[in-house]
């Protein structure tokens, strides 16, 4: 949703590239030089964080950090995949950057993309399900809420699929529980590696008892890939959470987590009603997961696609 | 502690009065005819008052304090029931009760939900919400039905997984995660039965069953009607409305093909008699245990994962 156009000529980012040594020294003066000091703002327009869905006046001409409060031309945070040059947080990247972040030339020969969703409850939430598929799919220009298909990183061919956040919060409903299902049957079936970035906050409660059973399901694609002797490189964006985090995500030979990123099972918010008591600063974060035990690496966002190359290497995921 | 809800008190207070006529009859041979009328007339109001329960009043049926609980079934269902404790990790989790027991004349091994009677009880089993030692000792009880070939029978019944720090912090997500994948793969037939509440991913975990049959008022969600409210309606309120339109009731899930069968509940439900309850769940387990016989582990394998395979509605 953040995306700009301006960065196709740019080419995939690699792991040891300037962006990610800037985003790791996270020294303010290492910020792009050419940013003017001065911005002058349309009268009673402020810039809105990146985060913020409501954008009006401005939008797409810049962009301000959610965490340090800096702000950026549009065009300058896009090269640098939504990362603060200042502050190196992370803000929400659009499927289209993750691809160009991720795979080869940004290429992705996309499977499965027929398989469409369907309103089985007639569910109504004062809108329909069928309303909100469409405004999604309007916003998002994606069919649902994940997007899969055969790509290359470094060379590597791979089975990829990443979830939209911006399509219903990444939910998970029938079409995404079945692509998945078909993305891990597929690379059984042609020997191919699979890497699956995750961003969802659960199970998708328009399709009710049926988005709960999509975990199952694809747990049990991903058990019998497992026997073919590829990795499943599993990445948790920001966020993931409910019963995507309880079905594959942390389910990797190898499990990545982006630097910041809210991984759980149960909602921030719903432990603190239920406890009564508000939680330690970085609960349910990247780090906090790493320290548990639960992930094996922590990455900066621009340094994803080195870190599945590498692994990709060790664990036979080679050019075919 | 009887607990009465507002709906079934005209059902209940008949069953009371039955009960005190019986006692106050003893062998009078002349008010056997009348407790009779009145057995029948109790029956037909149960029906009548339980035939339009909305989804709501299901879902409290479902979590009734008296409703019959994994313990309670297992023994009126069971004999020679050990039970086994711990993950072998970190602890054992006393909301879920697992072991091995005697059922028609075979061992099979047990994976339950278990809720507390007392608040004692409760605080010790978290209401039946398990942690994630909880859902490795199921997986540990699967490995070993597994390896010993003996068929394995949950019973469901929690409002979900526990939401608490702890349990975040030892990785809840992926104790429910390595279940499904593990029950996926068993070559021995599993049975699930929801008791009572089937609460999302909590639930699942010990879900992913050959065939999976559900009591007359259980339910089987993907949030709780509440949670469901409080998010997409913004107001707890709101839950009956939820609970309707998320087709959670045993028929809806009959109909989804998310359940096989429904077993009865006796009238004014499984709370009002436990035995009864007790009985039609026996039958239905048996018929259901048995429909799997001569199936080898690779044809259970298949089973099973066909049985997921074909769950979701999509175009194309």
């Amino acid at each position: 949703m953040n995306d700009a156009p301006a960065l196709v000529n740019r080419g995939p980012i690699s792991g040891t590239s300037l962006d990610s040594r800037l985003v790791r020294s996270g020294l303010p003066g290492l910020r792009n030089p050419e940013l003017p000091r001065l911005v002058t703002f349309p009268e009673k327009t402020p810039a809105q964080p990146l985060d913020g869905e409501k954008r009006s006046i401005g939008k797409g001409v810049f962009g301000k950090c959610s965490n340090c409060g800096e702000v950026f031309t549009a065009d300058h945070l896009a090269q640098h995949f939504q990362v603060c040059p200042a502050c190196g947080q992370h803000h929400q990247l659009g499927i289209d950057a993750w691809r160009r972040l991720v795979l080869d030339g940004g290429e992705l020969e996309m499977w499965e993309d027929h398989i469409l969703p369907m309103d089985p409850l007639g569910f109504f939430d004062g809108k329909t399900y069928t309303a909100r598929l469409e405004t999604a799919q309007a916003k998002t220009r994606r069919t649902e809420a994940i997007e899969v298909g055969r790509a290359r990183i470094d060379g590597s061919v791979v089975a990829y699929g990443c979830f939209i956040f911006a399509f219903m919060g990444g939910s998970m409903g029938s079409v995404v529980g079945e692509r998945i299902t078909r993305l891990f049957e597929r690379a059984t079936r042609d020997h191919l590696p699979v890497v699956l970035l995750h961003a969802s906050g659960g199970a998708r409660m328009q399709e009710g008892i049926l988005s709960l059973m999509q975990m199952a399901k694809t747990c049990a694609a991903l058990g019998r890939f497992r026997e073919i002797g590829k990795p499943f490189l599993s990445v948790s964006l920001h966020p993931t959470t409910g019963g995507v985090a309880a079905s594959t995500a942390l389910l990797g030979d190898v499990n990545i987590a982006e630097q910041g990123a809210l991984i759980g099972f149960a909602g921030p918010r719903v432990i603190e009603n239920t406890l009564r008591t508000k939680l330690p600063p970085g609960f349910q974060r990247a780090e906090f997961l790493l320290s548990h035990g639960m992930v094996d690496i922590v990455t900066p966002r621009t340094e994803l696609k080195a870190t599945l190359s590498l692994l990709l290497k060790h664990l036979g995921g080679a050019v075919t | 502690m009887v607990h009465v809800l507002a709906f079934e008190k005209p059902v209940v207070d008949l069953v009371t009065r039955i009960k005190e006529l019986r006692a106050l009859a003893g062998a009078d041979e002349r008010l056997v005819g009348e407790l009779r009328r009145l057995e029948e007339k109790s029956a037909l109001l149960a029906r009548e008052v339980f035939q339009n329960l909305t989804a709501h009043q299901k879902v409290q049926l479902s979590r009734h304090p008296n409703r019959p609980y994994t313990l309670d079934y297992l023994s009126r269902l069971v004999t020679d029931f050990v039970e086994l404790h711990g993950d072998r990790r970190y602890a054992d989790d006393s909301a879920i009760v697992a072991g091995l027991a005697t059922y028609h004349g075979r061992s099979v091994a047990i994976v339950g939900h278990q809720k507390g009677r007392t608040t004692k009880e409760n605080i010790e089993r978290r209401f039946g919400s398990p942690n994630p030692e909880g859902y490795r000792k199921a997986i540990r009880i699967y490995e070993l039905a597994d390896r010993f070939g003996l068929p394995i029978l949950t019973f469901i019944d929690t409002q979900g997984a526990y939401p608490g720090i702890e349990a975040e912090e030892r990785g809840q997500a992926e104790a429910i995660a390595a279940a499904l994948e593990v029950m996926s793969k068993l070559g021995v037939p599993v049975v699930a039965t929801v008791i009572g509440e089937g609460g999302s991913g909590g639930a699942l975990g010990l879900g992913v069953a050959n065939r999976v049959i559900a009591l007359e008022y259980s339910f089987y969600s993907v949030i709780s009607p509440e949670g469901c409210a409080s998010i997409l309606w913004k107001s707890a309120e709101k839950a009956a409305e939820a609970a309707a339109r998320l087709k959670i009731t045993a028929p809806h899930l009959l109909e989804l093909g998310i359940v096989d069968a429904l077993v009865p509940e006796p009238p004014g439900g499984a709370h009002q008699d436990h035995d009864a309850a007790a009985r039609f769940l026996d039958q239905a387990l048996a018929d259901t245990l048995r429909s799997l016989d001569g199936m080898d582990r690779q044809a259970l394998r298949e089973d099973r994962y066909r049985r997921f395979r074909g769950l979701g509605a999509h175009i194309a």
